[in-house]
């Protein structure tokens, strides 16, 4: 069955200032798969992530050419409408990041943000978003405390339910579970796979182990470059690239 | 094997000397404040009644009353207040959230910082000219709270900017990522994990506020009857001395000192009172 593409970059530079991050990366990435970045630290992979839903922006001195398409639209074209990409672009981040609210009010953040007012819709909304991501058990007699209060590993859960709960089609996971524990990792690990049906999950991650547990394809960065990117079993077993052999048997990074 | 080193005699002096002074400096600041709280507490309390805190001074009876002057500083504390607030945290969200040009920012910046620094006289001044005269408001504690409001304008804004920039980028990094427009991200994620530094700013200010004389008595006059807080014209007529003119009124041109030690008091308390209340409000506002 070929893969459904969702998401293509087609020759991407990406700048800081005078200093090139990305450099003529093409690839594409398929629908309902698991996808896995990795690479030693500064080689762009995080940057790719961040220029797949404009985080990037943030940054006044970065600049982007080439092409990057979503379902086959341009997301740097002129007009683009940024929250809309960013909805159906989710992201979970490095460090758990909830906000200092209960953790009702973190998960329905984005349906409030994107209009959702009816409190039974809410309800439900954070509920199933809670549910998907493996916390409902644990959180729902504390739907009203601190989303704070709870464990690192909760919170990124907690984080996950909330980019589920606007419902987007491709999840970004930033090292999301290189905060954590080892239990928590699994959770997630765990976690991920499930999701899978559902989305598309784009992950960058340090842990090679990891990449090769849960991720179907797996890009390996270097340099701003992308080396080599192909299905995850046959990058760790047969990589083609001399560089990625010597990265992935631990000759450096 | 290192050898043992004994401090010498004079080293052992040096350190007891300079311990001492320490200590001097500590409790002499310690003392300082609990010798004025003393003082003015063992003078004034025994002028504070029931009478003299609840009624108007009168002539008639040849008895003083402080009532109007509490009225018109919690009305000079909350007016000026409500009107430094939105114009501050709008003036601080502006420069941290939006401003792009350095430049402008620094200017607004270092122009917010010599306004803090100008004698509370020139302001009185302003006042006087700008709002009593030229706008027509006449000497009314409205007049007044607006003088109060530029005065204590660059204190809301620097504890405003102070506090948005302790927010964690985390935290605006995950509503953008959730979708959230710019304003909605500061709306409710920045603002309301900043409200510590804006209470903390509205402390200071209502501080300011209490403390403040001249510019209340040339804008804001040193009537000390009782005003018409009732109606919405009486609140835009009210005119009339807070506390601190009330005490210098009492002080100065009636030479009553057990009044006016009397009136120190309930400063003094007044003030304790405005920073419990805030920090309650802190908590409140930050658990809701």
């Amino acid at each position: 069955m070929p893969d459904k593409t969702i998401l293509s970059a087609k020759d991407l530079d990406f700048f800081y200032g005078p200093a090139q991050a990305l450099r003529h990366i093409t690839a594409n990435i398929p629908a309902n798969q698991v996808t896995a970045f990795i690479g030693p630290s500064g080689c762009g992979k995080s940057t790719f992530l961040r220029t797949i839903n404009r985080m990037n922006d943030l940054i006044p001195i970065a600049r982007v050419t080439g092409s990057l398409t979503f379902h086959g639209r341009d997301i740097y074209a002129p007009g683009v409408d940024v929250t809309a990409l960013r909805r159906q672009i989710g992201m979970v981040f490095q460090k758990p990041n909830p906000f200092p609210m209960s953790v009702y009010d973190n998960v329905a953040y984005g349906p409030r943000t994107h209009g959702t007012c009816d409190r039974a819709k809410l309800d439900a909304i954070v509920e199933d978003s809670l549910r998907a991501a493996a916390i409902w058990d644990e959180v729902k007699d504390r739907l009203k405390k601190s989303a704070l209060s709870l464990s690192g590993g909760q919170q990124q859960r907690v984080c996950i339910a909330r980019a589920l709960a606007v419902r987007p089609e491709v999840l970004l996971m930033d090292e999301a579970t290189s905060a954590l524990d080892p239990i928590s990792t699994a959770k997630i690990e765990d976690l991920i796979l499930e999701l899978r049906e559902r989305f598309t999950i784009i992950m960058v991650t340090h842990n090679m182990q990891q990449a090769a547990r849960i991720s179907d394809k797996t890009a390996f960065f270097l340099m701003g470059e992308l080396i080599e990117y192909t299905a995850t079993e046959r990058l760790f077993s047969m990589p083609r690239d001399k560089r990625t052999e010597d990265y992935i048997t631990g000759r450096f990074g | 094997m290192a050898r043992m080193r004994w401090p010498s005699p004079r080293r052992g002096l040096f350190n007891a000397v300079l311990r001492l002074l320490l200590w001097l400096s500590a409790a002499l600041t310690g003392g300082l404040l609990v010798a004025i709280v003393c003082y003015v507490c063992y003078r004034g309390l025994p002028g504070l009644s029931w009478q003299f805190l609840s009624s108007a001074e009168s002539i008639l009876q040849g008895t003083a009353g402080i009532l109007p002057s509490i009225f018109n500083t919690l009305y000079v504390i909350i007016l000026s207040l409500l009107i430094v607030l939105p114009l501050g945290v709008g003036a601080a969200v502006y420069l941290t959230e939006y401003a792009r040009s350095r430049r402008l920012t620094a200017m607004i910046e270092f122009a917010a910082e010599t306004l803090a620094g100008i004698p509370s006289m020139i302001y009185a001044l302003v006042g006087v000219i700008l709002f009593c005269t030229a706008l027509g408001l006449q000497k009314t504690l409205l007049a007044g709270s607006l003088t109060l409001a530029i005065m204590t304008l660059p204190t809301i804004v620097r504890a405003t900017q102070e506090s948005l920039k302790t927010v964690p980028k985390a935290y605006r990094e995950g509503a953008l990522g959730l979708g959230a427009g710019k304003w909605r991200m500061i709306r409710t994620v920045v603002l309301p994990s900043s409200v510590d530094g804006i209470v903390t700013g509205c402390i200071l200010a209502a501080g300011r506020v209490v403390g403040e004389t001249a510019v209340l008595m040339y804008t804001a006059g040193l009537s000390t009857a009782m005003q018409d807080f009732s109606t919405i014209q009486g609140l835009m007529k009210a005119s009339g001395s807070t506390l601190t003119v009330a005490l210098y009124v009492y002080a100065k041109e009636r030479a009553d000192f057990a009044a006016a030690f009397s009136v120190a008091t309930v400063l003094l308390f007044l003030t304790v009172l405005i920073n419990l209340a805030a920090s309650l409000a802190g908590k409140c506002l930050r658990r809701g």
